[in-house]
């Protein structure tokens, strides 16, 4: 076991955690963003450069500070370490400087992205990036390319996470038909001669994907996703890998898209296959549980009833510091 | 009973003097002030003939607008409809087909808008919210119907015409037209 300090919060750990890991078994605000990494994903981390945070002290035995700041998906904790991330102003500038180049070739087309709304870069962005760009450049564009006939790839958003070739590797068995081409900014995500992936579980890489680059064709541009209702169901999948385990995102009587349950950190809790993904779009289909639990923070809670509680603390909160202050003078 | 303010007044019905009597006195009274007000300026205007100054930030009815090649700047994004208090908004996206991109600025476009004018609040969320500059609230006063169903405005009438072009530059903020100076930003292209 390992003694690790992430921003003042003291958390032992198993050896060989990650300090992204470390961070997300305290939870709370000290938990570093992530872009590329992402649990149930073998290898995957280590590429976006969001979670970097700063390593103060290396280790009870050479308590040396790390030179650098570190990707803290990829290293590994020690004990006694000690981690600054939201405190360090270093990390954040860092932190923003990453967001800025991210966003270079990102298009920002969110009011036509059928992503925004649950989209990671957006809420990075929105956390830590700056409001204005300085890249006078034009920005790099590609074709729009059909990946199979349900999944719609759009390069110009992708940000070369390598969370969808993981997921054609690992989860859908794909063989090595789906990678990044070319180096550098020429890099891009194809399918090995734009072939269909017609494996059983091609549909996950849509729920992997941090951004709008890879997008459910069959649900495209249906609807925002906070004028749709999710609501958490379940059906006896016959597929043996298939948890069917889902969200479906209802408008009305309609289901307009299915797709996998996310957790906190927007990764799926079990990955489900293509039928039901694609194909069940039939509340009679479906065993539905209840509305699915959205964070408060997510446009998508908006008009959902169940934070109310919460809202209303907010408020008295926010009204006690006010009149605090105002008798401050 | 308490009463709730002391400006309550006891009528009394007393005998009324010989003056108040005449009444003569009362009708010219009244006379005087019929008079004056006959020569006076009027307070309102033939409204649809003549019609009075808006001001600026007047908030009436709203349009679509077109940019500078006619297509439609609206691309149905939600974040108008998200924004309105009356939730009065509702929209359905549909995809650019090839050959359509005289019509429709983005890749994506707003097959159904409308908005409910009795719903409506013209309180100009809607203009805050939408980062294409599509919606904006005119100086037109929305005008009355028979039905109720008249007053839910579809794309029919709230978007502009390519002739007849509707002028918003009033109630753009100088940072916005600040922003618009910068043609390198896609948002600006012509």
């Amino acid at each position: 076991m390992a003694k690790v300090t992430i921003d003042g919060v003291e958390i032992e750990v198993p050896d060989g955690t990650t300090i992204l890991n470390a961070a997300r078994s305290a939870g709370g605000d000290i938990v570093p963003p992530a872009m590329c990494y992402y649990s149930k994903l073998e290898g995957s981390g280590g590429k976006c450069r969001t979670c970097l945070v700063k390593v103060t002290q290396g280790s009870t035995n050479d308590p040396r500070p790390m030179p650098k700041l570190v990707p803290s998906c990829r290293t590994n904790v020690m004990d006694g370490m000690v981690v600054e991330n939201i405190t360090s102003p270093q990390v954040l500038e860092a932190r923003k400087g990453v967001v800025e180049f991210l966003l270079i070739n990102h298009p920002l087309d969110c009011p036509i992205c059928d992503q925004a709304g649950e989209c990671d870069l957006q809420n990075l962005g929105f956390k830590h990036g700056a409001v204005n760009t300085r890249f006078e450049e034009e920005r790099r564009t590609y074709e729009k390319i059909d990946i199979g006939d349900k999944i719609k790839l759009h390069m110009d958003r992708c940000i070369l996470c390598y969370r969808c070739t993981f997921v054609a590797d690992q989860v859908a068995e794909g063989g090595r038909c789906h990678g990044v081409i070319n180096r550098g900014d020429h890099a891009e995500i194809s399918t090995y001669i734009e072939k269909a992936i017609d494996s059983d579980f091609s549909g996950n890489m849509i729920d992997v994907c941090p951004v709008g680059a890879l997008t459910d064709k069959t649900a495209r541009f249906g609807s925002r996703v906070w004028f749709t209702k999710p609501m958490d169901a379940h059906r006896d999948c016959d597929h043996p890998k298939c948890s069917g385990k889902v969200v479906v995102w209802e408008k009305g009587d309609e289901i307009l898209r299915v797709t996998g349950r996310k957790d906190q950190y927007n990764e799926v809790e079990s990955f489900i296959c293509n039928t039901c993904r694609f194909e069940k779009k039939k509340t009679s289909d479906w065993v539905i549980e209840g509305p699915r639990h959205i964070d408060r923070k997510s446009v998508v809670s908006l008009n959902h009833y169940e934070h109310l509680k919460d809202i209303k603390e907010d408020i008295l909160k926010y009204q006690k510091q006010i009149s605090e202050n105002l008798n401050k003078g | 009973m308490q009463p709730l303010t002391n400006r309550s007044k006891q009528v009394v019905k007393k005998e009324m003097t010989f003056a108040e009597k005449l009444y003569l006195p009362a009708i010219f009274g009244g006379m005087i002030i019929t008079f004056k007000n006959m020569f006076r300026k009027s307070a309102t205007v033939q409204y649809p003939e003549v019609k009075r100054d808006m001001s600026p930030n007047f908030r009436g009815q709203h349009v679509l607008k077109r940019d500078e090649n006619g297509a439609e700047r609206c691309t149905a994004c939600g974040l108008c409809a998200v924004a309105c208090p009356a939730e009065a908004i509702t929209m359905n996206a549909a995809e650019r087909k090839k050959g359509e991109e005289g019509l429709y600025r983005e890749e994506k476009y707003a097959a159904n808008y409308e908005i409910n004018m009795l719903r409506c609040i013209f309180c100009g969320l809607c203009e805050d919210a939408c980062p294409k500059e599509a919606i904006f609230l005119t100086d037109r006063i929305v005008p009355t119907e028979f039905d109720r169903d008249d007053f839910v405005y579809g794309k029919d009438k709230l978007v502009e015409k390519v002739n007849e072009r509707i002028d918003v530059t009033k109630r753009q903020t100088p940072e916005v037209l600040e922003f618009k100076k910068n043609k390198s930003l896609s948002h600006n292209k012509i």
